[in-house]
């Protein structure tokens, strides 16, 4: 699959061409700035982060004993996955059905769709609290999951939406001439060319998910504890740097693995197919 | 080999559905019977909270494995339990709270024959106003509110809420001062600086405690319940609307810092234990709660979150640093003039407008 | 582009892309939903219940001068966070889709890992950055001023004085309504950047090309071409930039040190400290009103034009 994109112009390498580089070599700063101060204060020995008091590892080890924090993380993740992937799903499939048809009701459609990113979290976390208990479903991770989905499939369908806004039906229709199945058609030219608005609300899906902090709190039942719920805890003691060690070594995982795929995708040679 | 994928997700998808439902429909813990023990207890806690040896001695002496929840305020319980949650079997709401989740009726009572070590409770505490006769709840920890401060700043003990709130004086600290950002604790320190009693719900005095909060503000750094130690350890303020033991935790690594109670009096307040209505194992609680309620464990968590032990028994176990410090065990003549927050019904919302006003005000 | 379904085919494929999300979101959504629209018409019960009651005393409550104005700084700060937003999102978002294509993945990831750390411990991180005696300032009384004491010591020019002069003072960065925009910026520019960039992406390079060899300036080929064949992504980031915003409480308790009140923060402390859920619910449906007439209409606006 070719890419369509705006490729570099190396003829034209102006001074806009200049500009944005700097720029976003500076927007990337500004997101690591305070990232570099966690990680810094993670090897504080001072248990409060108001001063420089010595290097240390402890926090290293103390974290990787705790238990709690342990299942903590585990909790999250589990949430944060099976939610990303169901709302990934669904919210794509709904963003495909408004870009491309017109329906009765679609604009109360449309409205419901947006509600979920407009409500104020401690509404959706009550409301969803007292459904659950309503519905006698038991609170523990299953309703934490149904709750995220129940707010991603919003934002994925928007962020899909963005990209399917002027896709171009011909393509379509010509593969459709050529392939004549409409399954081969929808994997083979559709997908390949809105899996960037995928991959992203997949990725802020993720993001919305792992750090969600009241819904989770209010749709959560013993034993459900996620990471937010720890450290928003902890917090009535001041936040430990044990917390900053984990988020530094989770940091460090998680750009070893998007080191990883880049390394794979090398050889792939492909651009936007990534998953 | 990209059909190959999204089979493998449409299968994840599948089997994650499945696995929900599964989990769904699940069947419920039964409640154990009348005296028997459960094999597991829930203890729904704020964090940092409970010595973790004791929750292992507990293991190995009763075999009941304890799994513990955290919470970080009293409404996101009661917000909880009055929406109906379940599961959890013992409980630790703040004084106040537990006289709401009885009004609320969320709260199981106590069978007072399988606590046997009640009677090791200080009869200061034996009998508190929110729960009289400990029909319903058995006091855990307590502490006050006060003010913290850089003792390098202070010549004398800054031990009165006029260098909070008297212009005179507040204004030297400009820009150096925190409060607590909670509508009652503030409102109590205005009131109590004012004369009055803190769980008034006079609206003139309620107003003028509210005026004096919005005189208070040009000199305030902050509305802080989370870092305010931090804060006075970092020299960002010298003086801090707080609570007792954050202070005392954190003058163990910085000495300068310390707690003052205001002669004036300040906010008495107690943690206890309870068991909700809905518990899986009364039984299984009231042990728990029972073996809390013993000396040596007792102590054990009161050296450990540096709160003072409702436990008189306890006191021989108690380091001695905590034992004789007289702004965690003040003197009677301060322990006469604190003051117990009481829900102020009706009137919580008139208190949440002024407290708004507060934030408001200003540029 | 939007077609009716013709066939009985199209209409099962239609019912089939849409019942999934539509299940979960009439059960999991809507229904809730619906209980709360009931609650916001009862009334505060004593020890902070619910008496259910057929009222509109608490829309009354809102319309109330003191609640106005806070809703009207609300807006302020969420639309300045929007614009800052968007005027350095969207060129973040132009530089990746024009990296190479293997870089792509590579740098949306990178853009997505600071988030993955706690928003809390983000937020204290910002704290450290912002304070008085904070690592900004460490720079500015420190690094800064000492530079510009030597170099006015080298270089004697006028200018010197009065840079020295304001670098001797350290800035009151925390606790302003400054220090929350920034704290919101940080926390919502990459939903501002995923969409931006999945449009841009799109563009058709020879589009740009050929729109560069029509208008002489940049600057026209931008506005004329660029800008509208991307408005999908800059309409759908700004919503998802500004309605956050609106209901942001944490970032203005911990970074404006809770000397200001957002919107938010009354909506929360409704639930919380007062137990005053139909009023709480009453100010959520008042601004999910708001948002959701406003929100249809940009979405119509900014995809049509």
């Amino acid at each position: 699959m070719k890419t369509i994109g705006v490729r570099r112009e190396r003829r034209k390498t102006s001074w806009v061409g200049r500009l944005l580089t700097v720029h976003g070599i500076a927007g990337y700063l500004f997101l690591y700035l305070p990232i570099v101060v966690l990680v810094v204060f993670s090897f504080n020995a001072s248990r409060y982060a108001s001063a420089w008091r010595g290097f240390t590892l402890d926090w290293y080890v103390s974290m990787l004993q705790d238990q709690a924090l342990a299942s903590a993380v585990k909790n999250t993740l589990i949430v944060a996955g099976s939610s990303t992937l169901i709302s990934t799903v669904f919210g794509t499939m709904v963003a495909l059905a408004m870009e491309r048809y017109r329906f009765r009701g679609k604009l109360a459609f449309d409205a419901l769709l947006y509600l979920p990113i407009i409500i104020p979290d401690i509404a959706m976390a009550v409301m969803l609290l007292l459904f659950f208990i309503l519905a006698r479903l038991r609170l523990g991770l299953v309703t934490i999951i149904i709750s995220h989905v129940a707010f991603n499939i919003s934002f994925v369908a928007v962020v899909v939406r963005a990209r399917l806004a002027y896709f171009d039906m011909s393509l379509e229709e010509a593969a459709q001439d050529l392939y004549a199945d409409e399954w081969q058609t929808f994997w083979r030219v559709t997908l390949p060319l809105i899996m960037p608005g995928i991959l992203g609300g997949a990725l802020m899906a993720f993001t919305l998910s792992i750090d969600d902090f009241v819904i989770t709190f209010f749709t959560s039942g013993p034993g459900s504890t996620t990471l937010p719920l720890r450290i928003y805890s902890l917090v009535k003691l001041g936040v430990t740097p044990e917390i900053n060690a984990l988020s530094s070594l989770m940091l460090l995982i998680s750009m070893a693995l998007v080191m990883l795929s880049l390394l794979l995708q090398k050889g792939g040679g492909g651009g936007i197919e990534i998953v | 080999m990209r059909r190959l994928m999204m089979r493998t997700i449409g299968l994840g998808l599948v089997s994650v559905i499945l696995l929900m439902l599964a989990v769904a429909c699940g069947g419920r813990d039964g409640g154990g019977g009348e005296q028997e023990l459960a094999q597991e207890l829930h203890l729904y806690n704020w964090s940092e909270y409970i010595e973790p040896q004791v929750l292992a001695d507990f293991e190995a002496e009763f075999g009941v494995r304890v799994i513990e929840d955290t919470f970080s305020n009293n409404e996101e319980l009661l917000a909880k339990l009055q929406a109906g949650a379940t599961g959890y079997d013992v409980i630790v709401p703040s004084d106040y709270m537990v006289e709401i989740m009885i009004e609320e009726g969320l709260l199981a009572e106590l069978n007072h024959a399988n606590l046997a070590n009640l009677g090791n409770l200080d009869e200061k505490f034996s009998d508190p106003p929110y729960d009289r006769g400990m029909v319903h709840c058995v006091p855990y920890l307590w502490g006050t509110t006060g003010i913290g401060y850089n003792s390098d700043v202070f010549e004398e003990e800054p031990d009165s809420w006029s260098y909070l709130f008297d212009p005179e004086i507040a204004s030297q600290y400009a820009g150096r001062i925190t409060m607590l950002n909670d509508v009652r604790e503030a409102m109590s320190a205005a009131l109590k600086y004012l004369g009055y009693s803190l769980n008034t719900t006079d609206e003139a005095q309620l107003a003028q405690a509210r005026d004096l909060l919005i005189q208070q503000k040009a000199w305030v750094y902050a509305y802080d319940t989370e870092q305010y130690e931090d804060l006075l350890s970092a020299d960002e303020i010298v003086l801090a609307h707080s609570w007792s033991g954050d202070i005392f935790m954190a003058a163990d690594e910085d000495e300068r810092l310390w707690y003052a109670i205001p002669q004036e009096g300040g906010v008495i307040w107690a943690d206890n234990l309870c068991i909700p209505n809905t518990a899986p194992s009364k039984y299984t609680a009231e042990v728990f709660i029972n073996f809390l309620l013993r000396p040596e464990i007792s102590a054990a968590n009161s050296n450990y979150a540096w709160y003072a032990s409702p436990n008189a028994k306890a006191a021989e176990f108690i380091d001695p640093q905590i034992l004789d410090e007289p702004a965690i065990y003040p003197p009677s003549d301060v322990m006469e003039k604190l003051e117990w927050l009481e829900d102020v019904g009706d009137a919580t919302p008139i208190y949440e407008r002024m407290w708004t006003e507060v934030k408001a005000a200003g540029p | 582009m939007e077609i009716q379904p013709r066939s009985r085919r199209e209409t099962r494929r239609l019912i089939f892309l849409i019942a999934p999300s539509l299940f979960w979101l009439l059960v999991f959504f809507l229904f809730p939903l619906v209980l709360v629209l009931a609650i916001s018409f009862g009334q505060r019960g004593t020890y902070g219940g619910v008496e259910w009651s057929l009222s509109l005393q608490n829309y009354r409550r809102f319309f109330d001068p003191l609640y106005l104005r806070i809703f009207g700084r609300t807006l302020l700060i969420a639309l300045t966070t929007t614009v800052i937003c968007l005027v350095t999102g969207y060129p973040l978002a132009y530089f990746i889709a024009t990296r190479p294509p293997r870089w792509r993945n590579g740098l949306l990831l990178l853009l997505m890992i600071p988030f993955w750390t706690n928003f809390l411990i983000r937020t204290y991180a910002w704290l450290l950055l912002l304070r008085d005696q904070g690592l900004i300032n460490m720079l500015w009384t420190g690094g800064l001023h000492n530079a510009l004491l030597w170099l006015s010591n080298t270089v004697p020019l006028p200018v010197w004085g009065r840079l020295l002069e304001a670098t001797s003072t350290s800035l009151s960065l925390f606790g302003t309504n400054g220090a929350i925009i920034v704290g919101l910026v940080y926390g919502w520019l990459p939903d501002m950047v995923l969409p931006c960039y999945a449009a841009i992406e799109r563009l058709d390079h020879s589009l740009v090309e050929a729109a560069q060899d029509l208008y002489a300036n940049r600057v026209q080929s931008f506005l004329r071409v660029i800008l509208p064949l991307t408005m999908s992504g800059v309409v759908a980031g700004s919503v998802l930039v500004f309605i956050p915003s609106l209901g942001a409480y944490v970032t203005p308790d911990l970074l404006g040190g809770a000397k200001s009140v957002m919107m938010g923060n009354v909506i929360y402390s409704q639930f919380m400290s007062a137990r005053d859920y139909p009023f709480g619910a009453a100010i959520s449906f008042v601004l999910m009103t708001v948002m959701l007439v406003g929100t249809l209409i940009y979405f119509r606006l900014g995809t049509e034009s």
